[in-house]
């Protein structure tokens, strides 16, 4: 039985090892950290419909209990030995020796780390928030509150924070973020019917069927208001309440809003676990940081060496269900590429 | 050519054929990241002469792209250089050298419209 | 007259260029401001002036700060210089006491042993004999070096070296030429009189064993002052002009004089004092960045052929590292600033919109400066600290307020920084405060440099906070931290501030010394000083920067900057601070140990 081990524990990694045990491979998944599931374990509801993120993991734990498939949590590789007909003997952190005829990596990505945005206030000001921060107080089911423990009367989401951006060196569009954000804004006008809600874009990026409607229904059924301008800086007031800085740049005219929490939409980027296993197994990265596909039409799922294949966000940003596809074409790849070597 | 309905004053409406691209071509030229504006408006939230005029450069880049010169040098000549728009540009415009080739490059383009 | 017509060429080229230096001075020197010029005349009879003679015997024939930079480069330069001084100085010595006076026709000085062909005899004049012998082969020893390095610069220390003109060639060669055709006519002359010493008189026997000497004497001592005389026109259209320029500058620096906001005189006599030695080129971060036609030297050649333009002019980061380094100790940064003044002079703004008005009366003003609305970490420290020490004072440009007028400066638009500089100092004084507190670099200097504040001591926040720990007005708690300091250019080189930062942050945390810090430190790359230099270009810099940082193992690195903070913040994740922050972490991490009370941290 060939053997493939799938590096990174989240939901492309547990998709595709899935669909590549149920195919009849002996699949081991490699997870550094305690649990698999990855980053699908701190959302709350997922867009555009608000499905809840426990529905997907409940989806990919059914398939789990496969005999094909081993998951080693807790344990990240140490060393890697590529042979001569491609295949990896590879040595975990635990001392554990695997082969594998092929690699998958699924290392996904990291949250922009909004502290390097210095003027928006991050890790600074109290009530200055990530979407990432907003959606595990959602999923805990806390409150939305100040750091005062009020109800917040006006809320801002700032698009874009580390994405498009060339000064934080990330000059891509995250893809994700609009979306959460009217999502996010949709949930707190919810729970908060008589807050006001801003998102501070530069361009609104809902694509396809589902999204644009949802953009509609924030601004009909929860009355989400836009601006468009990118905030400058944020400045704390004496009560921790925030004024905001942006120029409303349809009114080509300078704006100054008083806020009572800010949410900074951060952006996907490559985590450390992509540039570890990048390095390890010599693969190339793009300027951006995420890894190097063969080929945006025919090769998405391979890197820049044969017998190394990657799926999900640690080839760019991606959608919950774009990853899911993506990792099942993965599975695909692997299938084809083990039978003609044989 | 048909007036298409665009009868009203000129001050109303932009008239791309009447533009003049000079002063910009040769801004351009000389920094071209220039090109790279999204018009995000976060140079002109910043801005610290826009705290205390309505200094917006960002509306000038927009000025110059329709050819309009008039009032450009009374608007540039608010900026106080103290560079917070090029900190905080999306796109890594170098702000500071717009406003300065700008500066010069009104003076010289008003200084030939005035000999014609 | 008996000059022999050989020693015309010489003469003439001797006279030609006292003559055209005179000219030249006398130009320049009428240039000056008319402070100035009292200044030269009130000096002139003073002490001022011996101390300008020494400062040329150290840095013209010594070039002791060259020696110091590079020992092969400073020997090699001061057996050219002191060694051809001596050489003058010995003949002249030679002939005055052969001649038992010093009223003998000055040819006979310089081709002396063609002159006086008699060997020497007395003790006093073989030794003589030997001295200009020996002084010979040093200079030979310096000839042989510049050759090398015009093969390999390498052991000399720099890594560039500058290009040659025409003129700079064919004074090159005459200079070259100068020393080995005096060898060779003075051995010739040996071979035939006995007159030499110990290195001509071998070499003048061994000629001669070979060569018909008396035949082709003359034509030696032809050579000698034919590479004299081409050394001698051609000096005005050479680098070697600096030489004697570089004399002219030492003496009106020491009598006082300094550079304007415009061009003068002066301004001439730094530019041409140039010795185009290229030691800019190696201080120059920006030739990390593959900026490499800027650079001081460059700057200061266009502006001799009047060949200047925007584009070099103002890619530059006014970071200071040249002007530190420069042997002749240059203005280059405000050399470089009076140029940019002089470039954009037809468009300088009015700022009519400010307004004045009555300020807050406080004790302490707090100009934070706009960069540090985009580091707010800074400014919260920096009010924590004063509110928590009960410090009397008003934040004056907490909403609106005008820049401090320091990056219109830089590039260049004076007029328009002075009406910053009038409207801020009317709002300063009218506060009554007694302190002036910045927690930005930029601002600092223009304030201390540019400001006229009676009364009012401008203090950047490392002098400040340290003064409050001083005063026990903060508590200090060390904590088990190793970082690096950045000095920021403008408060280091630029206003000297090199210690307080460093005495505060030691009772905070544990200090690395590094090679590049203080006088040597560099440049983050964010610098306001440079208008042209693209943000990618930046970023190498920077990344430079911080990969030396690096190599120093620091789990923070601290700054006095925000534009050095923001600049460095992007590029790595080594936690950066500026030394504000650090203090009041310090502060609360104390009195949280305490439990006086709680603060947010």
């Amino acid at each position: 039985m060939k053997q493939i081990v799938t590096i990174g524990g989240g939901i492309a990694g547990i998709e595709a090892s899935t669909t590549l045990a149920q195919m009849g491979y002996d699949v081991t998944i490699i997870e550094k950290d305690k649990n698999t599931g990855g980053k699908m374990n701190e959302w709350n509801v997922l867009f555009p419909n608000e499905r809840p993120a426990t529905e997907i993991t409940d989806y990919l734990y059914k398939k789990i209990n496969n005999s094909n498939l081993h998951i080693l949590t807790g344990t990240t590789i140490s060393k890697a030995t590529r042979k001569p007909n491609g295949s990896y003997s590879l040595l975990t952190d635990k001392n554990e020796k695997l082969h594998a005829d092929t690699i998958l990596i699924s290392t996904g990505f990291e949250p922009f780390d909004a502290t390097k945005k210095e003027e928006y206030g991050y890790s600074i000001y109290e009530n200055v928030i990530t979407s990432v921060d907003l959606e595990n107080m959602l999923r805990k089911g806390q409150p939305i509150l100040t750091s005062k423990g009020k109800k917040p009367k006006r809320i801002a989401f700032i698009h874009c924070v580390g994405s498009r951006d060339a000064k934080c060196g990330n000059k891509y569009c995250s893809r994700v973020c609009c979306v959460t954000g009217i999502k996010q804004a949709i949930e707190c006008s919810r729970q908060l019917p008589d807050s006001e809600m801003f998102c501070f874009y530069l361009d609104i990026r809902m694509f396809g069927l589902e999204w644009e409607k949802l953009y509609q229904s924030a601004q009909e059924e929860y009355n989400v208001q836009f601006i468009r301008g990118r905030m400058s800086e944020a400045c704390e007031n004496q009560d921790e309440s925030l004024i905001i800085k942006a120029e409303d740049t349809l009114s080509g005219l300078p704006l100054k809003m008083k806020v009572d929490l800010i949410v900074l939409l951060v952006g996907i980027t490559p985590g450390k676990g992509t540039k570890d296993m990048a390095s390890m197994f010599s693969l190339e990265r793009e300027e951006n940081g995420f890894l190097h596909i063969d080929d945006p039409h025919f090769g998405k799922n391979y890197s820049s060496k044969k017998g190394v294949f990657i799926t999900g966000t640690c080839v760019g940003p991606m959608t919950v269900d774009e990853t899911l596809e993506n990792a099942r074409s993965a599975a695909v790849e692997i299938d084809n590429y083990l039978t003609k070597i044989k | 050519m048909v007036s298409f309905g665009f009868e009203l004053l000129d001050s109303k409406r932009i008239d791309y054929n009447k533009s003049d691209g000079r002063l910009l071509n040769e801004i351009l030229e000389k920094e071209p990241s220039f090109k790279r504006c999204i018009s995000c408006g976060g140079c002109t939230a910043t801005c610290t002469a826009g705290s205390l005029t309505n200094f917006n450069i960002r509306k000038i880049n927009l000025m110059l792209r329709h050819g309009q010169t008039e009032g450009l040098e009374k608007e540039i000549s608010k900026c106080m250089l103290c560079g917070k728009c090029f900190l905080v540009c999306p796109r890594d415009i170098n702000l500071r050298n717009v406003i300065m080739l700008i500066k010069k490059g009104v003076l010289k383009y008003n200084t030939e419209k005035k000999k014609i | 007259m008996d000059i022999p017509f050989f020693a015309w060429p010489f003469l003439l080229g001797i006279t030609f260029i006292i003559v055209f230096f005179i000219i030249i001075s006398i130009i320049w020197i009428t240039g000056l401001s008319g402070i100035d010029r009292v200044r030269i005349r009130k000096n002139f009879f003073t002490v001022k002036t011996f101390q300008a003679i020494w400062e040329v015997f150290r840095e013209s024939l010594i070039h002791r700060k060259m020696y110091k930079r590079n020992p092969v480069l400073g020997y090699m330069h001061m057996s050219f210089a002191f060694g051809w001084f001596l050489l003058i100085v010995v003949g002249h010595i030679e002939a005055a006491v052969h001649y038992h006076t010093l009223n003998f026709p000055f040819w006979k000085s310089i081709f002396f042993r063609y002159a006086e062909t008699n060997p020497p005899v007395t003790f006093i004049a073989k030794a003589f004999s030997a001295a200009s012998d020996f002084l010979l082969i040093y200079i030979f020893s310096g000839v042989f070096l510049a050759l090398y390095k015009r093969f390999n610069s390498k052991p000399f220390g720099m890594k560039k070296t500058t290009h040659l003109k025409t003129g700079d060639k064919i004074a090159l060669i005459g200079l070259w030429l100068i020393f080995p055709t005096r060898y060779v006519c003075e051995s010739i002359t040996a071979g035939i009189y006995h007159n030499g010493s110990f290195f001509t008189q071998p070499t003048g026997n061994f000629l001669a064993s070979f060569l018909p000497l008396q035949s082709i004497e003359l034509a030696s001592w032809w050579v000698y002052s034919l590479s004299l005389a081409v050394f001698f026109f051609a000096l005005p259209v050479s680098r070697y002009m600096h030489i004697p320029v570089e004399i002219l500058l030492i003496f009106v620096r020491k009598y006082g004089v300094r550079l304007k906001k415009h061009v003068n005189g002066y301004t001439r006599i730094q530019t041409f004092a140039c010795s185009r030695c290229g030691v800019c080129l190696d201080s120059c971060q920006m030739i990390k960045a593959n900026i490499n036609n800027s650079q001081s030297v460059y700057f200061l050649k266009q502006i001799r052929g009047r060949k200047l333009n925007d584009e070099q002019l103002f890619n530059c980061l006014l970071c200071g590292r040249c002007q530190k380094d420069c042997p002749v100790g240059l203005d280059l940064n405000d050399l470089r600033i009076t140029q940019r003044i002089e470039s954009t002079k037809t468009y300088n703004s009015k700022y009519d919109y400010l307004k004045g008005g009555i300020s807050p009366q406080a004790d302490v003003v707090y100009f934070t400066g706009c960069m540090t609305h985009l580091t707010p970490s800074i400014k919260k420290a920096m009010l924590n600290v004063l509110d928590y020490a009960n410090i009397n004072y008003w934040f004056m440009d907490k909403d609106e307020a005008s820049c401090c007028g320091r990056p219109l400066m830089q590039a260049g638009q004076y007029e328009a920084a002075k009406k910053l500089i009038r409207n801020n100092t009317e709002k300063i004084l009218s506060s009554g405060a007694k302190i002036l507190l910045v927690s930005c670099p930029i601002c600092y200097q223009i304030f201390n440099e540019d400001y006229k504040l009676p009364g009012v001591k401008v203090m950047h926040h490392s002098e400040y906070l340290l003064e409050l720990v001083n005063q026990g007005l903060i508590p200090t708690i060390k904590l088990p931290v190793n970082a690096v300091y950045h000095d920021p250019c403008t408060l280091g080189r630029g206003s000297h501030i090199y210690e307080p930062p460093r005495e505060l942050l030691k009772n905070y945390l544990s200090l690395i010394p590094m090679k590049q810090e203080k006088e040597d430190a560099l440049c983050c790359g964010g610098s306001l000083g440079n208008i042209k230099i693209e943000m990618d270009e930046r970023k190498q810099i920077r990344d430079d920067v911080l990969d030396t940082f690096k190599s120093y193992n620091p789990d923070q690195i601290i700054t006095a900057c925000p534009l050095c903070k923001k600049t460095f913040a992007m590029g790595t994740d080594i936690e950066i601070h500026d030394l504000a922050e650090v203090v009041w972490k310090g502060i609360s991490r104390k009195e949280h140990l305490d439990k006086k009370i709680r603060l947010p941290i």
